[in-house]
């Protein structure tokens, strides 16, 4: 709970620098909020609690997932430092980064249907404004227009679907909406509709087939760091709300909700694998295959509300690990041989090794090859999906990551290839990439270290 | 402890290699594979041959999820291990001729043998599963980076196809696993849950596992991968690849297919059995119209390996026996082979049989040893290829006699491809292009040598390597008390 203080006065902090002129510190003092917070979430640990009436719940899947927020949230502020540099917006940014970290968090530790709003509402709006923060590059802008229209389309079917339920209900507390749908024999109609728009609320912020038509083109003309924000920080927020929501207050609905989220996932799966194969901008791919990763942690997710809270919490572990890999390599081609492009990572291998075993750490462990933490993720998600006897779905999952090998392949193949001039990497850049090769092969290979949910 | 540290050792070298310098990496390398080659000779000196797995090493890896570094030797092993050792230190020195790989090559190269003697090795399923899918990783890079003409492409259906097996091994790994009582991955256990499955469902694991080691190895019609991945790799990955990565295929039946499912592997073996003989037939009539020398042992190799697991899977002790021995002869021929086609290749500029003849009159030591390769490979008497076919024949006579008579047929068309090939290149008139070869050097001899040797002493005296496997083989084939009563 103290985390979420921090953070917040970390973002006023930020506003007020720019004041007295303190912006040269904005981003070493957020490092240092952010990892100030960490400390007081694991502190947090011992003590489960309640606050502010039953409005936020600090329980283990809420401290665990803020933890790890905070964990990528420092990895994020390493990778994207030149983000904030020789701008005068400085302050402005990194502010909306910090409130973008606080919606969150409250996305994680909600307990009531309104915080859950309010965290998405945070999020959501400083996101906006971020998407176009590139505001000399139409496609910025373009991205930040989109992500708008169709993100506060979503968030209306989202808040309309809360009042549905809340109207058969009559509560906003999901720990009551829990107990209230258990007792209760017969249900009004119109809270199925609530639900179902609640979820599809929901998938439109985790960009689940068919509610993803926005991620690509969003992702593609955000700048960099922004997408790897997107992709990262704010996929862990928006997926363990799913999570949360749907194991804690529609328990009972599971049969009624599993039909419908299964087709999204394997609309999921099918569609974002097959599109990214086509794609020739790694950037672009990398959209794709964060929408397609979805899909595994809705199979995951489907096949056991309370025991995939593990498996959940360590597939985004290694996702987030790998997609930040993934994009720290990206930036860094893009700064240097203007985009990233299939054949600006040519060779690679020979020029830069360290660029390219971190690429190709990332695209192994996006594509769930042994012994990286993606692989042990899926092994998760199919473990939990075979034990509840979904052996169709799990082979759908099978297919999709063979076609995941394909396109996660591609930049590994090109860097292989004929070499071209070498590329100059920052010192805290290579110390980045291999602080996170070496993360996600020690999580991959003692998956012990992070199953504590 | 050994067991360990015959995993470990390879994997601590691959990564003291990565900073050297190339001539220094190839040497540090080679000493590595030696010490290994090494450790494993102190085992099979102590192994006991009476009785089964030993050297056993249970470390509690992933607590939560039954999950153990569980490793032992047992027999069948033993040669497997006994295989990957005595190979490695010849793979590597035969890149002593070349210096322009870096030091990452040998490192993969270390890795890679790390990777397969722990599959050897392996006493847990998700044991076996790991080291079987890291294998695949060192040898897709050799082939990505150091590979021919067009090797983005087909190294990437080589990784997709055979990670589509590995996959669906997975799941049925998994589904076993659910299946013990207490949810482990220890051997043991999975072999008595899928005995405890019924019929149905131990089709469905037999298939899962199948695949796998069918795609391995490869067994028609999941073959189509391999003359283009044997062809496109840097000679190292072909050595590695037909040399001891497919017995891994071969091993996994042994191991965790055979003990694992016996109700699916006496009502499906029969299938796998045919699929495996049409691959003999098949691979040696395709290896009899290649032009290329590369191709065309790749060829060969299909119809050995499917020789392999047809007498395998007749579930005899004769047919287990002379798999493994085969095994042994396979690797040891086919690594011989690979060489001697690149050492030719090397100095003429190409690898097309219409444009090679008169070798031997150039160069009489290359001829002789490719004479005898060859001979072990056709499988004549007092080679090693002898020992292992004829037990294999036997077997499948005693199992269908007409199946015994068309896989028979590897031996007569295995004499037409390999003598046509030493016609074509060794014979005949010397003509510009063969003409300016030069023989052996002191490298290659130092490789091609041993490899002679051990093709005439594990054909003359086979006696010691069946031991090893006897007890093994018979302890597996207990589970199957009717069929190897009546087969004995």
């Amino acid at each position: 709970m103290n985390a979420l203080f921090v953070i917040c006065g970390l973002g006023v902090f930020s506003l007020l620098a720019e004041i007295f002129n303190l912006k040269k510190w904005t981003t070493m003092v957020a490092f240092a909020g952010l990892s100030l917070a960490l400390v007081l979430t694991v502190l947090d640990w011992r003590a489960v609690s309640y606050h502010y009436h039953g409005m936020v719940y600090f329980d283990h899947f809420a401290l665990a997932f803020s933890g790890l927020i905070l964990v990528i949230s420092g990895f994020w502020f390493w990778m994207s430092r030149d983000y904030f540099v020789g701008d005068e917006h400085r302050t402005d940014k990194s502010a909306l980064i910090l409130f973008v970290i606080v919606g969150a968090i409250m996305m994680v530790s909600f307990n009531n249907m309104a915080m859950l709003f309010l965290g998405i509402e945070v999020l959501s709006i400083s996101l906006y404004v971020l998407a176009g923060s590139n505001k000399l590059s139409l496609n910025s802008t373009e991205a930040a227009f989109k992500y708008f229209l169709m993100g506060s389309f979503a968030t209306g079917f989202l808040l309309f679907g809360m009042t549905l339920v809340y109207g058969a209900t009559g509560s906003f507390n999901i720990a009551e909406i829990a107990t209230f749908l258990k007792t209760q024999q017969s249900m009004p109609r119109f809270l199925f509709v609530g639900l179902l728009l609640m979820m599809v609320g929901l998938a439109f912020k985790i960009s689940a087939v068919p509610f993803h038509m926005w991620a690509p083109d969003v992702y593609d003309g955000s700048p960099t760091p922004i997408t790897a924000l997107m992709s990262t920080v704010v996929k862990i927020g928006a997926f363990a709300a799913f999570v949360k929501i749907f194991s804690v207050a529609f328990v009972s609905f599971k049969f009624t909700l599993v039909v419908f989220e299964q087709s999204i996932m394997v609309l999921t799966l099918v569609v974002a694998n097959v599109t990214a194969v086509y794609q020739t901008n790694v950037k672009r791919m990398l959209a794709y295959s964060s929408v397609g990763q979805v899909g595994y942690l809705l199979l995951g997710f489907s096949s056991g509300t309370e025991a995939s809270h593990g498996a959940v919490f360590y597939y985004l572990t290694g996702y987030a690990i790998a997609s930040i890999m993934a994009f720290t390599v990206v930036q860094v081609i893009e700064k240097s041989r203007g985009s990233a492009n299939v054949e600006n990572f040519k060779g690679l291998f020979r020029t830069n090794p360290l660029l390219a075993i971190a690429m190709t750490v990332a695209m192994f462990s996006l594509a769930g090859i042994p012994p990286l933490a993606g692989f042990f993720g899926k092994y998760l998600v199919f473990t939990l999906s075979i034990n509840s006897g979904f052996i169709g779905l799990t082979t759908v999952a099978v297919l999709a990551s063979l076609i995941g090998v394909y396109y996660y392949f591609k930049p590994v193949i090109a860097m292989t290839q004929a070499s071209r001039t070498p590329i100059e990497v920052a010192p805290p850049d290579r110390t980045l990439l291999m602080t996170l090769i070496a993360m996600n092969l020690v999580i991959g290979i003692f998956p012990d270290l992070v199953r504590f949910i | 402890m050994l067991t360990a540290l015959l995993i470990f050792l390879p994997m601590i070298f691959s990564l003291l290699v990565l900073g050297l310098k190339p001539t220094l990496a190839k040497f540090l390398a080679f000493f590595g594979s030696l010490a290994v080659l090494l450790i494993s000779l102190i085992i099979v000196f102590k192994f006991d041959k009476t009785q089964g797995n030993q050297f056993t090493v249970d470390w509690t890896w992933i607590a939560s999820l039954g999950i153990n570094f569980s490793v032992g030797i047992d027999g069948i092993s033993m040669l497997l291990v006994l295989l990957t050792t005595v190979l490695m230190p010849g793979i590597i020195l035969s890149t002593m001729n070349d210096d322009s790989k870096p030091s990452s090559y040998y490192s993969l190269m270390l890795l890679m043998q790390s990777a397969l003697i722990g599959v050897f090795v392996a006493r847990d399923g998700f044991l076996f599963y790991l080291f079987w899918e890291v294998a695949l990783i060192p040898v897709y890079f050799l082939c990505l980076v150091w590979g021919g003409e067009n090797r983005g492409r087909i190294t990437l259906k080589f990784f997709i196809y055979t990670l589509t097996g590995s996959l669906f091994m997975l799941v049925a790994l998994i589904y076993l696993y659910f299946h013990t009582p207490s949810h482990t991955f220890a051997i043991d256990a999975l072999y008595d849950a899928g005995r405890s499955l019924d019929a149905t469902q131990q089709a469905f694991v037999f298939v899962g596992l199948f695949l796998a080691f069918a795609i391995k190895m490869p067994v028609f019609p999941f073959h189509t991968w391999q003359p283009d991945t044997y062809t496109v790799a840097p000679v190292q990955g072909t050595m590695l690849l037909s040399g001891i990565m497919l017995k891994m295929g071969i091993y996994g039946v042994i191991r965790w297919l055979i003990p694992v499912v016996p109700l699916a592997v006496k009502e499906w073996g029969m299938v796998a059995i045919v699929l495996s003989v049409i691959g003999v037939v098949y691979g040696s009539c395709i290896a009899i119209v290649q032009k290329d020398f590369k191709r065309l042992i790749a060829y060969s190799s299909i119809a050995h390996v499917g020789l392999i697991s047809a007498g395998l899977l007749t579930l005899s002790v004769v047919g287990m026996q002379g798999a493994m021995i085969q095994m042994l002869s396979h690797g040891v021929i086919v690594f011989g082979l690979f060489y001697i086609v690149e050492i030719v290749s090397a100095r003429v500029k190409t690898r097309e049989l219409s444009q090679m003849g008169g070798i031997r009159n150039v160069a009489p030591l290359l001829t002789t040893t490719f004479a005898v390769i060859m001979l072990g490979s056709v499988a004549l008497p007092l080679t090693s290829g002898f020992v292992g076919e004829f037990l294999l024949i036997n077997s499948l006579v005693q199992y269908k006699l007409w199946m015994g008579a068309v896989a028979g047929l590897t031996i007569i068309l295995g004499a037409v491809y390999m003598l046509k090939t030493f016609q074509k290149s060794m014979s005949g008139e010397t003509n510009a292009v063969t003409s300016t070869l030069s023989d052996l050097n002191y490298h290659e001899r130092l490789v091609l040598y041993p490899v002679v040797v051990l093709v005439i002493l594990i054909g003359v005296y086979p006696a010691p390597l069946l031991d090893i496997s006897e007890v093994a083989v018979r302890n597996l084939l207990s589970l199957y008390p009717d069929l190897s009563a009546s087969l004995k």
